[in-house]
């Protein structure tokens, strides 16, 4: 799925880039385009990576590839930070407390991963920082919890079935203050900023549903694929 | 409604400083090795700050080349006639499509909408219930499975595109159910 969708966007980027940058040549003479596109700018010479979309493209991608590396190194800081006292908190056993007061309820959505696993702890430290909108807190916690559940991954640079609900889990995230959108609104001078609350958590809910028994069912139908390869085999 | 937005508030400051003072004075009284342990823990940042370069590369620049395109327009034009069916402004579509691509994108839709039809419009508290329904899933995807080496993502991104469609219609339905 990921490698069609990645695939697809970059190149539907550059048709579609293209596809305008040919109708604007085709349908304005030079000189107009340049006007439309910027009349206070009466340059004679035309500045093609400005003025085409194919340009615009082109900086884009080679911006996000040194945003993308930006925004992993400013991530390490505040990654040391958490693993740091997560590490504090797994030599006191606390994170396997965690995990086992949870347990009724995550036996059930990820069944592979074994009693008191620290793994769990850290996905419910996640979950909760989530919740509460810490996402400086929230994202160390989810790597640490990736890690812990590659531990249990049989085949590396696969993800498993627990990987995936957790991450689907999280992506649908509830929270309860979506800060962001309520600082926005009320910047923007809104009567009822907070209006969004109850509204986000209903959607949210919705989408967390619908996340789990999507996973749930992939997961139904893969052991059911599973098991009957097997008896074939037999 | 107030006091437990206060109650929130507080409840999200106090969380980081309580569970640091928690977690690092058991670890304490336990007989953890406290400076020594937080330092051996935090080592692994480096590792997976490095880690997670390539992964993020790949997904931001597919992104980045997606949205300078002016794809989303031609997405947008393409799907208008339908987003009446579901009752959806076809001015919140861009919205709809950008909140699982870009977490700073959607927030520039979002307050451009609010701008252009006022916080408390239909619009307006459409777009923001979206922002704060979903996560950024193709971020999400890039970090959690980049952190640990995983490059065969298998259904996930099927079963988050899913979770986030299901977020995002049913902030279509109870804000015009509560509009």
């Amino acid at each position: 799925m990921l490698n069609h969708i990645w695939l697809w966007m970059i190149v539907l980027s550059i048709m579609i880039a293209g596809g305008t940058d040919l109708y604007h040549e085709v349908s304005q003479p030079a000189q107009a385009s340049t006007e439309s596109v910027k009349p206070a700018d009466k340059k004679e010479i035309r500045n093609l990576n400005k003025e085409t979309r194919l340009g615009q493209i082109t900086s884009a991608a080679i911006d996000a590839a040194g945003l993308a590396v930006k925004i992993s190194i400013g991530l390490i800081g505040v990654m040391a930070l958490w693993l740091g006292i997560m590490r504090v908190a797994d030599e006191a056993g606390m994170i396997k407390i965690l995990a086992k007061a949870v347990r009724p309820i995550t036996r059930k959505l990820f069944p592979d991963i074994p009693e008191e696993h620290p793994a769990v702890g850290a996905m419910v430290m996640n979950i909760a920082a989530n919740m509460l909108g810490l996402s400086n807190a929230a994202t160390p916690l989810g790597l640490k919890a990736m890690e812990e559940l590659d531990k249990l991954n049989p085949k590396k640079g696969e993800a498993t079935n627990d990987m995936i609900t957790f991450l689907v889990i999280n992506t649908s995230a509830i929270t309860i203050v979506p800060a962001t959108a309520i600082a926005i609104r009320a910047s923007l001078g809104s009567v009822n900023p907070q209006q969004i609350v109850v509204p986000a958590i209903i959607s949210a809910s919705m989408a967390t549903l619908i996340g789990i028994s999507t996973v749930k069912l992939i997961q139904y139908f893969d052991k059911k694929k599973t098991i009957k390869k097997e008896m074939d085999k037999v | 409604m107030s006091t437990l937005k206060i109650i929130i508030d507080w409840l999200s400051i106090l969380a980081i400083p309580v569970i640091i003072l928690f977690f690092l004075s058991y670890g304490y009284l336990k007989k953890v090795r406290v400076y020594e342990s937080f330092v051996e823990g935090a080592k692994e940042g480096f590792d997976v700050g490095v880690k997670i370069i390539p992964y993020l590369v790949a997904m931001l620049v597919a992104i980045g080349m997606f949205r300078a395109s002016g794809a989303l327009d031609v997405l947008t034009w393409a799907l208008k006639p339908f987003t009446s069916l579901i009752g959806m402004p076809s001015e919140v579509l861009p919205m709809a499509f950008m909140r699982p691509l870009s977490g700073s994108g959607s927030i520039g839709i979002m307050t451009d909408l609010m701008k252009t039809y006022g916080p408390d419009s239909l619009i307006g508290f459409m777009s923001s219930t979206m922002f704060g329904s979903t996560e950024t899933t193709f971020y999400v995807v890039a970090v959690y499975f980049g952190a640990v080496n995983i490059y065969k993502t298998r259904y996930a991104l099927t079963a988050g595109l899913l979770a986030d469609a299901a977020g995002l219609i049913t902030a279509v339905y109870i804000c015009r159910l509560l509009y």
